[in-house]
């Protein structure tokens, strides 16, 4: 067990599930950096953020694919590599680029299994980073993982944490489904114990990352930090919340979101996806079918306003869910003044 | 390489299949039993087969939505293709796919895909599994027309020489994207000289031709399996029949489709190119042969069930 950072979290499960089987490869724009330069052997980035760092290094031109930026055939080549018996690592560098490529995604990789009648497995994943708060701006700060939910055939991961991250991306890479895993770039930096073996967390497995009685709030990635930092004020005021990280949303563990409900009595969901047809949404309509006899209070929903990102400082911050809000609807829940 | 007798039958015993196979799915559409769209290969069937003479079933294929005549190429079976075609449980997709995404991976058919456009970045995927492989593999991209000026397309191009990929990419060039002519739409008018432009070898070839196609894929598919890399092939040949069935196709000028079935018509062109060494009776026993093999493919579709409703919830994913 050593104190790791989600990006050596992230880059260990990637060396150890390299190192495990040769058909995983990597591709994407810059996962190396400087290929075609003058300067001989150089790896000059190890992607944008650092996160694989290392590995071309260590596995070589073959395995650690730097791409033009060429998100269409990056992600297509992954599809076609898949469902031939690879188990390709593509990275779209930004999830939001997801606007110009989808169709390797939406309509092949996740589609063949069911439209072939079962005889194709498309053993892929989809390395992508989301979420605000770098002043990147509208194109390069969302968290569109509420259309990859939607897409029936694709799996969807949104980690937390540096244990979460690990665990999942292996799982990830052994899984015979198609897998989107977002990293959120605003926790890269996030660090705690994690086993320096190999482990695998299983899909469709929520974390309870706090207990309390009170209230329950379901958060994923970032938001899953906010609203940490909410309830250690909530605490302060007597208010305990339980804190449920769905950890995947495609699969979704609806059992322990009934069982949390069912605990406290009040749901909160706060989510960075989208203010409208978002992941928070849907969650509240999960719970409002199956516990609503549990419930206390209405549902309340924590998401971004129905706006790009903006790129001031002053307004992304507005932006983005906010601790005081959770704090805010844990009162509206709970009956009580500010 | 000069083809040996077997080897000129078994090529034109493929064309006609495919032929049969389209000519009765367009009298069987009429019936109203065909459930969908259903877009026919006839007058290309030089082009599928010429390419994949050259396969075998270890190396890969990405297809059209107009992927019937790919399939026969490849060696799927021509009684779960039309059991599928008629949405049937015995079906080569099990009945969830349909005409526009037959597909047998086991037989490196990857799939008819109904997005113009969808096969090229697929094949390079395939590509990359070959070489990773090193058995000297290939991968096979079919596009049409309308396909060559998709960006995927373009991506899909650069990729493989910039990874030095082994795939041939053709493109059936077959006069009409839809209802647009590819003059109007093919902006350089020229698909090969524009590929060739991502800085690959690219030619063009008639695409009525069998051995036209089928020379200029040997060199192409020899190149890559040495590792040479990717080459594109256009190979023109015009469609007989609309571009899916009920369409009035408009777009023909009158008796043009009658011309190309007297001059332009491959499995014609064959016959008389292999005159010398193949009798025309040999020839005449393969088109009444595949014609009992079609007729009874539709009679299994027709008699076969639907599939279950429980399965429609089946094969979405591995696990879940």
């Amino acid at each position: 067990m050593t104190v790791k950072t989600i990006r050596e979290a992230i880059s260990e499960a990637l060396f150890q599930e390299m190192d495990r089987d040769k058909d995983v490869v990597l591709m994407g724009e810059d996962i190396r950096g400087g290929a075609g330069s003058s300067v001989e052997d150089v790896e000059a980035w190890g992607g944008v953020l650092g996160v694989t760092k290392g590995l071309w290094d260590k596995y070589g031109s073959d395995r650690v694919i730097d791409t033009p930026i060429t998100e269409s055939a990056i992600l297509g080549m992954a599809a076609g590599a898949a469902m031939t018996g690879m188990r390709p690592v593509a990275e779209l560098m930004f999830a939001d680029f997801f606007g110009v490529c989808f169709d390797a995604i939406y309509n092949q990789a996740s589609k063949f299994r069911y439209m072939f009648g079962g005889k194709a497995t498309s053993p892929m994943v989809i390395r992508t980073m989301i979420g605000a708060g770098l002043r990147s701006a509208a194109q390069h700060s969302q968290s569109p993982y509420h259309i990859f939910t939607s897409v029936p055939g694709l799996k969807c991961v949104v980690p937390s944490c540096a244990y979460d991250a690990k665990g999942l991306l292996i799982q990830a890479i052994r899984d015979d489904d198609p897998v989107i895993f977002c990293e959120h770039k605003a926790l890269y930096e996030d660090a705690m114990d994690v086993p320096d073996e190999s482990y695998a967390i299983p899909f469709g497995e929520a974390n309870i990352v706090r207990e309390g009685s009170d209230v329950s709030i379901v958060a994923l990635g970032l938001m899953v930090k906010v609203a940490r930092e909410a309830a250690d004020l909530l605490a302060q005021q007597g208010i305990e919340a339980e804190i449920l990280d769905p950890r995947t949303t495609s699969p979704f563990d609806v059992d322990s979101l009934v069982e949390t409900v069912e605990n406290t009595g009040r749901l909160i969901i706060v989510d960075e996806s989208a203010a409208r047809c978002g992941v928070a949404q849907d969650i509240a309509a999960i719970a409002s079918q199956e516990a609503f006899a549990a419930l206390k209070a209405p549902i309340q929903i924590i998401t971004p306003p129905h706006t790009p990102v903006p790129f001031s400082s002053v307004l992304e911050d507005a932006w983005i869910p906010s601790a005081a809000r959770i704090v805010e609807a844990a009162h509206k829940v709970m009956n009580r003044d500010a | 390489m000069e083809l040996d007798k077997n080897q000129l039958l078994q090529a034109y015993r493929k064309m006609v299949e495919i032929r049969v196979f389209e000519e009765r799915l367009h009298t069987e559409n009429l019936t109203g039993d065909i459930a969908g769209f259903i877009h026919l290969y006839a007058g290309q069937e030089a082009i599928a087969v010429g390419v994949c003479e050259h396969l075998t079933q270890h190396d890969f294929i990405g297809s059209t939505h107009r992927g019937h005549g790919h399939c026969i190429a490849k060696g799927c079976d021509i009684n779960q293709m039309m059991c599928e075609i008629f949405g049937k449980e015995n079906g080569s997709c099990a009945g969830k796919g349909g005409s526009m995404h037959i597909a047998d991976i086991s037989k490196g058919m990857l799939g008819a895909n109904a997005i113009v456009g969808g096969a090229p970045p697929l094949a390079i995927g395939a590509a990359l599994t070959c070489k990773h492989r090193a058995e000297k593999n290939v991968a096979i991209s079919f596009t049409g027309d309308g396909g060559s000026n998709q960006g995927t397309t373009f991506e899909a191009l650069n990729m493989a020489v910039v990874l030095n990929l082994p795939v041939v990419f053709i493109f059936e060039n077959n006069g009409f994207g839809e209802a647009t002519a590819h003059d109007y739409a093919v902006g350089s008018r020229d698909i090969a000289g524009r590929a060739g432009g991502f800085g690959l070898p690219a030619v063009k070839v008639d695409g009525t031709d069998f051995f036209a196609v089928y020379e200029a894929a040997e060199k192409a598919i020899a190149r890559a399996r040495n590792g040479d890399g990717p080459s594109v092939i256009e190979a023109t040949a015009r469609r007989w029949f609309g571009h899916f069935e009920g369409d009035a196709a408009a777009y023909f000028a009158d008796g043009e489709i009658d011309a190309l079935r007297e001059n332009n018509d491959p499995l014609k062109i064959f016959r008389s190119k292999v005159k010398n060494s193949v009798s025309q009776q040999e020839l005449d026993a393969i088109d009444s042969e595949v014609s009992n093999l079609v007729d009874s493919a539709v009679e299994l579709a027709r008699s076969s069930a639907f599939p279950s409703i429980d399965t429609l919830l089946t094969d979405v994913y591995v696990s879940y």
